[in-house]
């Protein structure tokens, strides 16, 4: 197997490693101040959950970024013969 | 395994010489207008005052999406409602469409949700004209001080840019990982991710209108002549 192969595969794996664990760490704020939020005002429950929903999936964003670098390194790498 | 940032033309177009490769997506985009189109001029045809049972839901989906637009932006929804609305609804039905055997989803390949971007990316502009005009959408770029020109220039590409890639990376990683589930256990076993990249494809629709809304919105709200600060100055 060709060495540009092996570093195109662990550089995914990486990619997708490192990239889900912000996210992941963001989004699990994001979840529990939003749970705070309605605990103390639930009748503004609607309007948090929105920009809950929102916001979580601009957070995944960055993640899902990660995602697509790591597919372009194992399936359109230019560096790959 | 095929490549999920590639694309294959299904069948050709035309003559020998100038062959039109058609794409998959391309069918499945042309097959949804059609039942959209269709399904609102069915709809629309007789409107009574009593409405029937899908007129109600026609005019429930209706207010739905003005009441959004509100709460959203606290703009009249009237001038955005069919181009959000058409949005919502298009995106919506596309991620679903995953649930038609054999159909791949138009915006899990790379064409549809950049093109989708890209009529966000004129419509910001076209409102923001029709808004402040083109001095008054001009000057939104020179907010808060000129200084910010290159960056509030750059942002605009780069936010329709993310739009699209959002878009494209949760239906696209939705429909990759259905397939590699399904080619380890084909049956039964992709269900639950099924029932998730569901709910994906609806948050994902929900985000795309909103954001588009929230950005059309900052750029006419910009365009705005501002007689406040005018005053106070002087």
């Amino acid at each position: 197997m060709d060495y540009v192969n092996i570093v195109s595969i662990f550089c995914a794996a990486f990619a997708v490693s490192f990239g889900a664990l912000g996210p992941a760490l963001a989004e699990g704020r994001a979840v529990a101040a939003a749970m705070d939020a309605i605990a103390r005002q639930p009748e503004a429950a609607n309007t948090i959950s929105r920009t809950l929903f929102v916001g979580l999936a601009m957070i995944e964003t960055t993640a899902i970024y990660c995602l697509v670098i790591a597919l372009l390194l194992l399936f359109a790498n230019p560096m790959m013969p | 395994m095929d490549s999920p940032l590639e694309t294959f033309p299904l069948f050709m177009v035309g003559p020998e010489s100038f062959a039109v490769p058609i794409m998959a997506s391309v069918v499945v985009t042309w097959a949804i207008m059609a039942v959209l189109v269709l399904g609102a001029a069915l709809l629309t045809r007789r409107l009574t005052m009593v409405p029937s049972r899908a007129q109600a839901t026609a005019e429930l989906l209706v207010g739905t999406v003005d009441q959004q637009i509100r709460d959203v932006t606290g703009a009249a929804p009237a001038p955005y409602r069919a181009f959000v609305g058409t949005l919502f609804l298009f995106i919506l039905i596309a991620n679903w469409s995953s649930l038609i055997p054999g159909v791949t989803p138009p915006t899990a390949t790379m064409e549809t949700p950049a093109a989708l971007a890209a009529i966000v990316f004129l419509s910001i502009i076209f409102f923001g004209i029709r808004g402040g005009g083109v001095g008054g959408f001009l000057r939104g770029f020179a907010l808060p001080n000129p200084v910010m020109i290159p960056l509030n220039m750059l942002e605009s590409i780069t936010r329709s840019f993310s739009m699209f890639v959002r878009l494209f990376g949760n239906v696209m990683s939705g429909v990759f990982v259905i397939a590699i589930v399904g080619s380890l256990a084909a049956l039964l076993v992709p269900i639950p991710l099924m029932v998730l990249d569901l709910l994906t494809g609806a948050v994902q629709a929900y985000i795309f209108a909103v954001l588009s809304m929230v950005f059309i919105t900052s750029a006419v709200e910009k365009g705005k002549p501002q007689t406040a600060p005018e005053t106070k100055e002087s």
